[in-house]
């Protein structure tokens, strides 16, 4: 491993200064940065430790409803969160998935956000909440929508001096349900091929007022299912809804490339599948039976 | 440039002086001594070197040895008391749930988590606890027999 400088700041303010400073690299719970360091895929002669910067780690209530999660809380507390476990549950669902109990109580949901993997398993659910990144940097803060902050595999739009914060949700209003399947071949400890997020608000005559769909390890970053969104709204969530029609509009919004672990048809299949089972999810939790075949 | 780092180490207060690039898992063997915790895959993958961090259970692999100042850690070295092992050590021996050994430190730590939090714990929960630790030896059911044993004798005290 390149020697580097450790520092651990007392603010955000710090932090950025510290990031200004050199090849810097922020550091939460460095379950993805230490072995990248390690094995040179990424470099750092700076390493600025995150974890005593209070607000970073806080879970906070939002005035307009929501909750903003800190960029360095890690995914148990995340996960154990009253508010969280309550009003999110495929949020704290999905951070029960990072790699083992060891992993989950250092790995933050900042980091897996920054990480970029396409597979990254907590940001489906965040993007189906809505979540903006709320970004701070040397010439001041600025806010996106989570979706656009990924560039590429492992890139964020992130500049050099800047730092991801805290990831808002949006309030969770009545009738709204959302869920997060993934396809591993094992059980525990695996990368996703293929992850799926669901999210429905229904109105008060039942019919899909809200839809978002969004897809893990098909594509170069977290994805969208657009198309699948669109052909949602507004139709009845009830026996008459195409489960068939809203997978096939998603195998299509994929894009997956062949690699060691699946190959891209094998992926698309997966998205087909894994969205008609998260919609029939979502409406199981609002009272409503899906025809799965 | 080498740093001071204060923490405590099995109940015991230590100073030492580190390299920022040392992990917790090269502070504890090389530098204490304490070679209880392994390194196995050097990645988190395998749970071999974890330790409990302020009473969580975490890849030392994975922590820089500085992010532990002023915290606590355990290591399988502090587990038995006054050379009596613990329900989860000597049920792990009963069972048969070691073999060549090199997983158990980390599985004892694991699984003293899981007990301390939850003290009934089902076959499931077991199995989630110990799922970042890999044993090569066993095929798990022992050791999964072996927890559930520990349990059981820490409620009836």
């Amino acid at each position: 491993m390149r020697n580097f400088i450790y520092v651990a700041p007392p603010s955000i303010e710090d932090a950025i200064g510290e990031l200004r400073r050199g090849e810097a690299r922020p550091l939460a719970g460095g379950t993805d940065l230490l072995p990248q360091l390690r094995e040179g895929r990424r470099n750092a002669d700076r390493i600025v430790d995150l974890k005593r910067i209070a607000e970073l780690s806080a879970i906070r209530p939002l005035p307009d409803g929501g909750v903003a999660i800190g960029a360095a809380a890690s995914a148990t507390n995340v996960a154990r969160h009253d508010v969280i476990a309550a009003r999110y549950p495929a949020i704290a669902a999905s951070a029960r998935l990072l790699g083992s109990v060891q992993v989950q109580n250092r790995a933050s949901l900042g980091g897996n956000v920054c990480n970029a993997a396409p597979s990254a398993d907590v940001v489906p659910a965040l993007i189906c909440h809505q979540a903006y990144a709320h970004i701070a940097g040397a010439s001041g803060g600025r806010r996106t929508p989570l979706e656009k902050l990924f560039a590429g595999p492992g890139r964020t739009v992130l500049q050099a001096d800047e730092m991801l914060t805290a990831l808002a949700l949006a309030p969770v209003r009545q009738r709204s349900a959302t869920t997060y399947l993934r396809f591993t071949p094992r059980r525990e400890m695996d990368i996703a091929i293929a992850g799926v997020a669901v999210r429905i608000d229904l109105a008060e005559d039942r019919s899909i007022a809200l839809a978002r769909i969004a897809l893990a390890s098909v594509g170069p970053t977290p994805l969208r299912a657009m198309s699948a969104e669109r052909l949602l709204l507004g139709k009845p969530l009830d026996r008459d809804l195409s489960l068939a029609a809203a997978g096939a509009a998603a195998n299509d919004d994929a894009r997956p490339i062949s690699d060691t672990r699946a190959s891209a048809d094998y992926r698309r299949c997966l998205v087909e599948v894994l969205t008609r089972r998260a919609l029939a999810a979502c409406a199981r939790t609002l009272n409503i039976a899906l025809d799965l075949t | 440039m080498k740093m001071l780092l204060g923490c405590t180490i099995n109940a015991q207060e230590h100073t030492v002086l580190v390299d920022p690039r040392d992990t917790l898992l090269e502070l504890l063997r090389e530098r204490i001594g304490l070679t209880g915790s392994k390194e196995g895959c050097g990645n988190g993958n395998c749970g071999t070197c974890t330790v409990l961090l302020d009473g969580a259970p975490v890849n030392a692999c994975l922590v820089l040895a500085l992010e532990v100042a002023g915290r606590d850690v355990v290591t399988i070295e502090g587990v038995a008391r006054a050379g009596e092992l613990h329900p989860i050590q000597s049920a792990l021996v009963e069972a048969g749930g070691t073999q060549c050994g090199f997983c158990t430190p980390g599985i004892v730590l694991a699984a003293k988590a899981l007990l301390d939090a939850n003290a009934a714990p089902s076959e499931d929960d077991i199995r989630h606890a110990i799922a970042g630790n890999l044993c090569r030896c066993t095929g798990y059911g022992k050791i999964v027999d072996a927890i559930a044993i520990a349990a059981t004798r820490m409620r009836e005290g």
